[in-house]
């Protein structure tokens, strides 16, 4: 790590978490006493949330925590805002810290829109007077002047998120812990997020961030630390992270057999086996085919599409490059078949489907739907398919 | 050095201050009365026990002023009743709450208990009309008043306390409480002066500091024949002995409540 002499403000020592999961949660007296004469056989399991963490976050540093799903990275935020307790270690802070782990905290339905802006405030540390002085603003950046005064119950959840985010925004904090609060809302409301964290990232706020989207890892932050399993396995710059992330799914690009898929068909060309081997570069499809009976002339091609069932890729024996000519195939022969071309999809989730045909392609002999779902996960790019354009640079 | 306790407690202010006020605000929200039934309420009860234990039962006739001495018994039983009940669901209560933002626990069953400390206020104004309107003769000693209601506070205080932090653990106890306070208001001298008791059983009764307050309150207010700790035992040091018992379980409740308060966010 490079050597920086800002000053730090929130440091993580050595910090540990576990969760004691009892096999039976004893919250009641029965079980109490019941549990207590057993000696507690059943006893806890000890979950470890967190192992060892240690970071430092400097002012006016745009920190960022990624991980999947269970990683602990959640846990880690709630350490850092106080709500959890580490189990060892210690976690020393300067200054005022905000957590927006959820926005709209305490928002309660039965109050009016303006009442619970005062509460609201309240919690984010801001007395009448303060809310008083800012009120106009709150709403008028809410775009809600003319429902103040109706219950927040008769707000749409867009409106509710509008005005939490209103308040939160006035948070004057030292440091500020944001979660993936900013993932709701339409577009429009999205990009006053954005904006928010550019002008946040323009004072020298310091903001820790927890997040799954890499496009903002990329474009927000100075620092990030990738969380796998409670521990810190990757930290530093925010490109070389996020694709550390990435590499996660990567490692994982699956080919699943699906249970929804469909199959019909003359049944004079059967295939029986279709193997799909993908990685980044490359996808391989094999084939072994049978028939039985003689077939003159045939045609086998294979498609991926999207999650909306749109036709994104596809080849067949035809346009292969060196294909071109229609098949024959005799009774009861196996053929071997196998496609190898470049893996121009993007990170998603793709349907394989497969046919074969006559040669005129007028006699279906084994149409399969859905064959399996191919996931793909790529680091170096978020576009759906890859263009290799001609490119001229005048 | 006051000014920098005054900041550490900034945000618990300002906290405390809007819960009460929300709470205020919610309480009687969609009522057509509203208010008014910080008020009709006591006095219902009021009503319905007058009936039955003062003209059908006659059990306060050895009292003077009765009907006063009722009253005030019941406002400051259901002040306690109002304090602990809640406090024992105030912090399962706030649960999302406490899951999500760190802030000082303890301010949810103060603000509670401040609340109530404002049904309590208006309550009195009704306890004042009455007293005036049965000739109540008001003495100097209505001085002590304040301090008897201070330890009242404190007193229910201590129990939504402890309550409220071991429901979090034992969600047994919101049962277990119902029980005792059912048990409870018959065993303190609310409907029934203490001199209908023994005085075995009567010295008994009057350690709880409920009744100790309870009866302290009637003699400084109402009438100088209500039984006291004091005339009962004889020595007005006696009743350092319910004092020192809200004292300690005031400390012990809340060294309790913050031991255990770091740890609401996970088992909440």
């Amino acid at each position: 790590m490079k050597k920086d002499n800002r000053e730090s403000v929130l440091s993580v020592e050595h910090v540990y978490k576990n969760f004691k999961l009892p096999h039976e949660q004893v919250n009641s007296i029965k079980r109490f006493v019941t549990q207590g004469l057993k000696k507690q056989k059943k006893g806890f399991e000890t979950q470890h949330a967190l192992r060892d963490i240690s970071l430092d976050v400097k002012k006016g540093e745009f920190f960022g925590i990624v991980g999947r799903n269970g990683s602990g990275k959640s846990t880690l935020l709630k350490i850092l805002a106080g709500i959890y307790q580490p189990s060892k270690g210690a976690v020393k802070t300067t200054g005022k810290l905000v957590p927006f782990i959820e926005l709209g905290v305490g928002f309660n339905p039965e109050l009016t829109g303006r009442e619970n802006v005062y509460l609201n405030g309240a919690l984010l540390g801001f007395s009448r007077k303060e809310i008083d002085a800012q009120y106009d603003d709150i709403v008028a950046f809410a775009e809600l002047e003319r429902f103040m005064d109706q219950k927040l119950k008769n707000y749409s959840s867009g409106m509710q998120v509008r005005l939490a985010f209103s308040v939160a925004t006035r948070a004057k904090a030292d440091i500020l812990l944001v979660d993936e609060v900013l993932a709701v809302g339409d577009a429009d409301f999205q990009r006053k997020c954005y904006d928010y964290f550019k002008a946040l990232k323009k004072t020298e706020t310091t903001v820790v961030f927890v997040t799954h989207d890499m496009n903002a890892v990329r474009e927000y932050c100075d620092r990030v630390i990738l969380i796998e399993g409670g521990d810190i396995t990757s930290s530093g710059k925010p490109n070389e992270v996020a694709d550390d992330y990435l590499k996660l799914f990567n490692n994982s690009t699956q080919v699943e057999k699906n249970d929804s898929q469909k199959r019909w068909g003359g049944g004079e060309i059967k295939i029986i086996d279709v193997d799909i081997k993908t990685d980044t570069k490359k996808i391989i499809v094999d084939y072994v085919v049978e028939a039985n009976v003689d077939v003159d002339e045939f045609v086998l091609g294979y498609n991926f599409m999207d999650n909306n069932d749109r036709v994104l890729m596809g080849g067949n024996t035809l346009n292969a490059t060196n294909g071109g000519k229609k098949l024959s195939i005799k009774a009861n022969q196996k053929m071997k078949l196998s496609f190898a071309f470049d893996n121009v999809l993007g990170s998603g989730n793709y349907s394989f489907n497969t046919t074969v045909r006559s040669g005129d392609g007028s006699t279906v002999f084994d149409k399969w739907d859905n064959v399996t779902t191919v996931k793909i996960a790529k680091a170096e790019s978020y576009y759906p398919i890859i263009a290799p354009a001609d490119m001229t640079v005048k | 050095m006051l000014k920098k306790l005054a900041e550490k407690y900034n945000y618990s202010l300002i906290l405390l201050k809007e819960l009460v006020i929300t709470d205020f605000k919610l309480r009687y929200q969609g009522s057509l009365l509203g208010y008014v039934w910080s008020l009709l309420r006591p006095l219902a009860l009021f009503v319905i026990l007058y009936f039955v234990f003062v003209k059908f039962l006659r059990i306060g006739d050895s009292v003077p002023h009765f009907p006063v001495y009722l009253l005030l018994g019941i406002v400051l039983w259901n002040y306690f009743a109002e304090v602990t009940n809640g406090g024992v669901g105030a912090i399962v209560g706030r649960g999302d709450l406490i899951r999500k933002l760190n802030f000082p626990k303890y301010v949810i069953v103060l603000s509670g208990s401040f609340s109530a400390l404002i049904n309590l206020a208006l309550n009195f104004i009704v306890v004042g009309v009455f007293m005036w309107i049965n000739g109540v003769d008001v003495t100097w000693n209505i001085l002590w008043a304040p301090l008897l209601v201070l330890e009242l506070f404190v007193f229910a205080l201590a129990v939504a306390f402890f309550l409220s932090a071991i429901f979090v653990r034992l969600r047994d106890v919101n049962y277990i409480w119902e029980v005792i306070m059912q048990g409870a208001f018959y065993a303190t001298p609310i409907i029934y002066p203490l001199s209908a008791m023994s005085v075995d059983i009567a010295k008994i009764l009057i350690l709880n500091p409920a009744a100790q307050i309870i009866q302290d309150m009637r003699y400084v207010v109402i009438t100088q024949d209500s039984q006291t700790i004091s005339s009962l035992y004889g020595t007005p040091w006696m009743r350092l002995v319910p004092i020192a018992f809200v004292i300690f379980l005031a400390i012990t409740s809340a060294l309790y409540f913050r031991r255990r308060s770091n740890h609401f966010a996970e088992e909440v």
